[in-house]
């Protein structure tokens, strides 16, 4: 007992005491005195800092943290995209007559006459006559009957206007060809202005030219009239960009790039694009910025710090109460359940833990076990699997204490086997326990981060510190996106180590030979 | 003494069976394997056999058409006549494969190992005769730190330090590029290059709980009364540490040194993993991967072999090496 008396006179200088009084002595209580001799290790004080502002970082962070775990954010860039396509058209086009048919073959023969300058071919018996109504303006006859206009320039009904009929398309193609600004059609009078606009009486019909512009997502009620005859004057003008100016007055800049090898431009415009703002750089919104997902890196941290401590927690608690259960009994009953209980351990303590878990990760993987049952059986596995040390220490400590004087003395007090094993036994197995579970938190949470770091333990959406270092199995985000996996290897190695501080300065403190 | 082996050896070989018995149930009774993706994959070919006549013949095939003890049964004949079957994914006999990967588990094993002693020991003996000087707290600090290292996240800060910032290693894999293009010895010095990193790797992380016992015990020896005797006689200082203390704290240290002999056959599986390298541990994890029953098997059986030849082997060394232990 004299280590738990400590002359305590500096705290209470002023009062004169007998000798034997008491008061002059302050008896402090075993556990207290453990508690006296753990805040003298400065390493273990350390790591209880470490692991209280871990623990405030993962429960209380992801409580204050104003985003959520899976929650994705989003950024704004400008991208090049295609707007719209530009062709000149260099081939004849064909425009049937109502009721009748020009096939491909004929097209061909008619091609060939033309380069020949021809005014008629045969084909299959029939012969075709050839009229070069303008430059680049052919018509087709069949004896009398008109089969069909060739041209390059193409005419295209106008906005909400009705389909004008074959014979208008061949009228205001001939006249625009021939440069003529006025034409008669069906008693009609039409005017074509500069630009190619076919009018009738202030109205416009359609338009000819010899550019196909088609818009990039297929709807070509986008491109206006207006539009297109801007688009096509940059590109005589030969211009790599243009302003377009729309109806309501809003600007906006397109790109010209010209392909040869499809003779055709593509149009290009920077249009803002919302993204995931993934890898994006530590900023004040993200103070570690965000992962590959575009989620909230600190938080992602927070969160994962939660699953690895509870995954540590509940393994070794389900690991201390069947050892302590399992040890306990074979410790205290020996005979043929010890070895029964020990043959056991000495079978599970055989078995590689690792390349198990390993197996079983990679069956979940192929079954697709969702995510939270999966880290349901990830605990319990492991918890399953660690058991046996804890017991052999249990059983260990109990056959010890078992021969022990003090057991004998309160055998022969008279003292009930329940009040024995309860009052006697295991408040002496308990500081060996409480010591193995802390180490053992440390390399508990050092096997799930491995494992969800091989992608076999925690998996998405849940984070684990394992699961964000994972990133760095692409070389690029280890090279360059350090604050990815620094920040979350750093609390790894802060948790595991405080455990370990915390449990060696328990080993100390408990032991009673320590002098300190 | 011979008894007790003769008792332990029998004893082992019984949890032996234990132990591969439940690791066989385990694997039969997993639901998705290997034959099952192989036989997915063939029924896609043009012109095979529907998914369930393919599986049926597979199953036979590789002998998983029998029912579980059954299969145990087989397995272990053949395995007892040395016959491990062929690796489904390797397409080679268990054995071959296994001859090809454990030379370079053995090397670095026992490379590290080596390391491991010669740090270890006299970090050890250093703290503990130095104790609760600031010497000691920093080696105890460093052990800890050592330990609580996670090795995934270790080694990936050794890669960006020496491989990405600095260039000297290569990233991954035993061998360098233009491997085939070197000489004798510039293919030897290309193979310890990339072994640099890995082994560094295992040192740090483990080299802790060495450090550790090795304080422990040396604390322990000096603490008992044949020290205060030595030093009571007026013995120097170097004298009692080193002869009287050191061989003492030697006998623990055998034991464990010993016991973990054959781990180092085992290979390391994470450690291989993260640099590619072609040990047994990274073969066998690929296999456990893909579900190759033989392989993984044999590998499992092959460390429970080791687990229990270890323990075996510091039980007998304790014995040996300290006179004062009398086994019955």
């Amino acid at each position: 007992m004299s280590e738990a008396i400590k002359k305590n006179s500096a705290n209470e200088p002023e009062q004169q005491y007998s000798l034997n009084d008491d008061r002059r002595v302050k008896v402090l209580s075993p556990g207290a005195m453990v508690a006296k001799r753990f805040f003298r290790n400065r390493l273990a004080v350390v790591g209880l800092t470490m692991l209280v502002i871990m623990f405030l970082f993962s429960f209380v962070g992801g409580l204050v943290s104003p985003y959520g775990q899976d929650q994705q954010f989003y950024t704004t860039t400008t991208l090049k995209l295609d707007y719209a396509g530009v062709t000149e058209n260099s081939s004849y086009r064909y425009t049937v007559a109502d009721g009748q048919e020009f096939g491909a073959l004929l097209q061909a023969q008619l091609i060939s006459a033309i380069n020949d300058g021809a005014t008629e071919f045969t084909y299959k018996d029939v012969t075709y006559t050839v009229v070069e109504e303008a430059p680049e303006v052919y018509t087709v006859y069949q004896g009398n009957t008109l089969l069909v206009l060739a041209a390059k320039d193409i005419f295209t009904v106008a906005d909400g206007s009705e389909d004008p009929g074959f014979q208008l398309r061949l009228d205001a193609i001939r006249a625009n060809a021939n440069g003529e600004t006025e034409f008669t059609s069906d008693g009609t009078d039409y005017t074509i202005d500069e630009d190619g606009n076919v009018m009738q009486a202030g109205t416009e019909v359609g338009y000819i030219g010899r550019y196909v512009v088609s818009a990039s997502n297929g709807n070509n009620t986008g491109i206006t009239k207006d539009f297109r005859e801007q688009l096509v004057e940059a590109i005589e003008a030969d211009q790599e960009e243009f302003t377009y100016t729309d109806a309501t007055g809003t600007e906006a800049e397109y790109f010209i790039t010209y392909d040869p090898s499809i003779n055709s431009w593509k149009i290009t415009q920077m249009t803002e694009t919302q993204i995931y703002d993934r890898y994006s750089s530590p900023s004040a919104e993200h103070w570690l910025g965000t992962d590959t997902n575009g989620m909230d890196m600190l938080t992602r941290l927070m969160y994962g710090g939660r699953v690895s401590l509870v995954i540590g927690f509940i393994v070794v608690i389900i690991a201390g109460v069947l050892g302590v259960l399992l040890g306990g009994v074979a410790g205290y009953f020996g005979h043929w359940v010890d070895n029964l209980i020990m043959r056991v351990v000495d079978v599970f303590y055989c078995i590689p833990s690792m390349p198990i878990i390993i197996i079983l990760g990679s069956t979940m993987d192929a079954l697709n076990v969702d995510p939270q049952l999966r880290m349901l059986y990830l605990m319990l596995i492991l918890g399953f699997l660690s058991w046996p040390s804890i017991a052999r220490l249990v059983r260990g400590q109990i056959l010890s204490l078992r021969e022990q004087e003090f057991m004998t003395a309160a055998e022969a007090c008279g003292i009930s086997a329940w009040h024995r094993i309860v009052r006697h036994l295991i408040p002496n197995v308990i500081p060996q326990l409480i010591v193995t579970c802390t180490m053992s938190l440390g390399s508990t949470i050092i096997t799930e981060a491995t494992l969800s770091f091989l992608g076999l333990g925690v998996k998405f959406p849940f984070a684990s510190w394992g699961n964000i270092i994972n990133d760095v199995n692409d070389a690029f985000v280890m090279t360059n996106y350090l604050f990815i996996w620094i920040p979350a290897g750093i609390c790894l190695l802060v948790t595991v180590l405080g455990f370990n501080f915390v449990g060696d300065g328990l080993r100390d403190a408990f032991d009673p030979k320590m002098k300190r | 003494m011979r008894n007790y082996i003769i008792k332990r050896i029998l004893l082992s070989i019984l949890i032996l069976f234990c132990v591969t018995f439940i690791i066989y149930v385990l694997m039969r009774s997993l639901p998705a394997s290997y034959v099952e993706t192989m036989a997915m994959q063939l029924s896609q070919l043009q012109g095979a056999k529907p998914y369930d006549e393919l599986l049926a013949q597979l199953n036979a095939q590789y002998g998983l058409d029998q029912s579980v003890p059954m299969g145990y049964v087989t397995w272990l004949m053949d395995a007892l006549t040395g016959n491990f079957g062929d690796s489904w994914k390797w397409n080679v006999p268990v054995i071959t494969e296994f001859k090809n990967s454990i030379g370079l588990s053995i090397v670095m094993g026992g490379i590290s190992f080596i390391l491991e002693l010669v740090i270890a020991i006299p970090l050890g003996i250093v703290a503990a005769t130095r104790q609760n000087s600031r010497t000691d707290y920093t080696i105890t600090a460093a052990a800890l730190v050592g330990i609580s290292l996670p090795t995934f996240f270790f080694a990936t800060l050794l890669k960006l330090l020496f491989s990405v910032k600095l260039g000297w290693f290569d990233l991954y894999g035993l061998v360098g590029r233009n491997y085939a293009q070197l000489d004798a010895m510039g293919q030897f010095l290309d193979k310890a290059n990339h072994l640099v990193l890995p082994i560094a790797t295992l040192v740090i992380v483990s080299v802790g709980s060495l450090v550790r016992y090795t304080r422990t015990n040396m604390l322990e020896v000096l603490n008992a009364d044949y020290i205060r005797t030595a030093r009571a006689k007026g013995l120097s200082e170097h004298v009692v540490i080193y002869k009287h203390a050191f061989r003492n704290t030697l006998i623990p240290l055998v034991t464990i040194v010993g016991g973990s002999l054959p781990g180092l056959f085992t290979g390391a599986l994470i450690t291989e993993t993260l640099f590619s390298l072609p040990g047994i541990g990274y073969n066998s994890y690929q296999s456990m991967v893909a579900g190759d029953i033989p392989f993984t098997m044999f590998y499992l059986a092959f460390l429970a072999i080791m687990t229990l030849a270890s323990n075996l082997l510091s039980d007998i060394l304790y014995a040996v090496v300290d006179p004062r232990v009398r086994i019955s």
